[in-house]
């Protein structure tokens, strides 16, 4: 048994036949016989067929993975009518007297290289793009077929590296799993097998004499596996009847509600910081977006963006979830999210710092950016904005203004602002024993059991030599969950959790008896707990409670 | 020619697909249609791989010219085109 180690594109296991796909270099004849203008008519044949295949593959595309993924091959055919590559084209069939579709693989590799030498990996990946539209057109001229097996058993494609034309091209119901030598997490390729469900790892270096062999792509471990051993492939298949099983059962909830077999209702939301969370949010089954993490758009770039460009995110956001509500955490950079120029110096004690409202209310240039984009977003769709770190009463009140005092500012300015319903974090000791003057000023809480914890136990949850004293079922913390719960309702105000506390089924009855109205975990740990809390009866004698 | 001045929102920029359709759109447009970066740098509206190496991210703020032809209809067209799409 032999091992490849790559990085999972598309989680899943796959069994069955390698079938190495050689690429032969593309054998082109550079000198032509006929005359530029004879060439050049070729050329633009090729350019028309190609555009037809292409036009094909836009549908194909369209049924099997949606417009967004179709969208590339649109992009591929506007390229074919680019002036600047067809005046390339023409400039190498006219000076230089060469074929068609030597001048169509030059032309495309000339500009390849300009979006290769650019920093932006995004553009960067476009180079391949070009370089698949040019080889179509060569393909055509010089009479060469498609470049992957078209018979055979259904087998793990491993290619070099695959074309988005190439991949949808393929046979679905004759491919297993999809590897690759070359290609980028962002390469359309990879968003293809995402879209279309196909396991598939990239990275991998193969052999190629591994071609007809045995083999394993097994995604949860990121390696391709060949001649497995009789004893790892039974534990493969095991795992991998499993895991379609549970796929099934849980895809079948994806739209049912949360609710125990005695009727008692809570919501799911999911944690998000990103476009693409969002996605597998409401892939996931997700009610709406229980925490974004807005901290996440900064550590992403290394800086805080712009009131426009936290606007264009939010935006997106809002429309992916269509509908369906977005809670957007104002910045909360602290101890284990530093960011640079917010505060200042360096902190002794970064966790009890100038952190989430602290920083905000310290620095309201940036604050009012932050709030003006969540307004704006709300035009939308449902938006609320929550603030972390709360501890006094003044805070919330002094937030609240902000977020006024912007609203009527976007309003003298013309600009589009919609409701936004306001939250606060209950992640401090003080704001759970405030908790019935904070249910006075807010529309709802979120409990972040994982500060609360290390608020409550005063133990510092980086320490990992603490594990043992920082443990979020301590009574006390429970206990701090249970009172917030019912001083919110007494006041009408919904309570919610999103730290990691809310996605284990071992607490979800617990937080079900307390009254919880949502929970908010990980897009992955959405349909788990709902498979979860529609397994649980609260109506008969609750377990020995665990504070 | 006539211009107006423009900051991108939409996250993936002027690339890909957004590119794609501005390409359409200026085609569709009886002017010439061209875009120009704070540095300088410029790219006719109707060329894909000329806007797309442009690298217009989002949150540039770009200047459109139209020239040519109906200039105030170009220009309106294609202000309504970037509100709607870029």
């Amino acid at each position: 048994m032999k091992t490849a180690a790559g990085k999972t594109i598309q989680n899943g296991i796959a069994i069955g036949p390698l079938r190495v796909c050689r690429r032969e270099a593309t054998q082109l004849c550079r000198t032509s016989a006929l005359t530029p203008e004879e060439e050049w008519t070729r050329f633009t044949a090729a350019c028309g067929e190609a555009r037809a295949q292409l036009a094909e593959l836009y549908g194909k595309a369209l049924d099997r993975a949606g417009r967004d993924s179709a969208a590339i091959f649109e992009i591929h055919q506007m390229l074919l009518e680019d002036d600047d590559y067809l005046e390339a084209v023409r400039d190498l069939l006219e000076t230089q007297g060469v074929s068609a579709a030597y001048a169509a693989i030059a032309a495309g590799e000339r500009f390849a290289a300009l979006f290769s030498a650019m920093e932006d990996s995004y553009m960067r990946s476009r180079a391949a793009d070009i370089e698949d539209v040019s080889r179509r057109v060569a393909d055509i001229l010089t009479g060469r077929g498609e470049p992957l097996p078209q018979e055979g058993p259904p087998a793990i494609l491993a290619a070099g590296s695959l074309t988005p034309g190439e991949a949808m091209a393929l046979d679905r119901s004759r491919l297993l799993g999809l590897v690759t030598r070359r290609g980028s997490e962002n390469s359309h390729t990879a968003i293809l097998a995402r879209a279309m469900g196909i396991p598939a790892l990239t990275g991998v270096d193969f052999d190629e004499g591994w071609d007809g062999r045995p083999a394993v792509l097994d995604g949860e471990r990121g390696c391709l596996c060949i001649d497995p051993d009789p004893d790892f492939l039974d534990a493969v298949r095991a795992r991998q009847t499993d895991a379609l099983r549970q796929a099934d059962r849980l895809r079948a909830l994806k739209d049912l509600p949360s609710v125990t077999l005695d009727g008692r209702e809570i919501r799911i939301y999911a944690n998000a910081g990103s476009v693409q969370d969002a996605a597998m949010a409401l892939d996931n089954g997700a009610q709406g977006i229980g925490l974004f993490r807005s901290e996440m758009l900064c550590l992403a770039s290394g800086s805080i963006p712009g009131e426009e460009q936290q606007f264009a995110v939010y935006r997106q956001v809002v429309e992916t979830m269509a509908g369906r509500r977005t809670v957007i955490r104002t910045l909360d950079a602290g101890a284990d999210k530093h960011l640079p120029g917010l505060c200042g110096d360096k902190e002794e004690n970064p966790a009890l710092g100038c952190r989430g409202i602290r920083a905000s209310l310290t620095r309201q240039d940036l604050f009012r950016q932050q709030l003006r984009a969540v307004l704006r977003a709300a035009a939308f769709g449902p938006v609320a904005v929550m603030f972390p770190m709360i501890a006094s009463l003044w805070e919330v009140r002094e937030a609240k203004a902000l977020l006024e005092a912007c609203r009527a500012e976007l309003e003298a300015q013309g600009v589009a602002a919609g409701p936004v319903e306001v939250g606060i974090m209950v992640e401090t000791p003080a704001a759970v024993v405030m908790a019935e003057e904070l249910a006075e000023e807010a529309d709802f809480f979120s409990i972040g059991t994982n500060d609360l914890t290390q608020y409550t136990l005063a133990a510092d949850r980086q320490n990992p030599g603490l594990e043992r004293f920082c443990d979020p079922r301590h009574p006390a913390v429970l206990r701090m969950i249970r009172h917030t719960a019912e001083a919110a309702h007494r006041h009408g105000c919904q309570v919610g959790i999103c730290g990691e506390l809310g996605a284990d089924p071992a607490l979800a009855e617990d937080f079900l008896r307390m009254g919880l109205d949502s929970l908010s975990v990980a897009p992955s740990a959405v349909l788990p707990l709902r498979e979860h809390i529609r397994s649980l009866d609260l109506s008969r004698d609750a377990k020995p409670a665990s504070q | 020619m006539k211009q107006f001045t423009y900051t991108i929102t939409n996250p993936i920029g002027i690339h890909a697909r957004p590119a794609g359709l501005l390409v359409k759109a200026a085609k569709a447009c009886p002017s010439t249609v061209t875009v120009v970066r704070t540095d300088g740098r410029s790219a006719p509206a109707s060329g894909l791989i000329a806007l797309m190496a442009l690298c217009v991210k989002c949150g540039e703020t770009v200047t459109v010219t139209v020239e040519g032809g109906d200039e105030e209809a170009g220009l309106a067209a294609m202000e309504q085109f970037f509100q709607d799409n870029l």
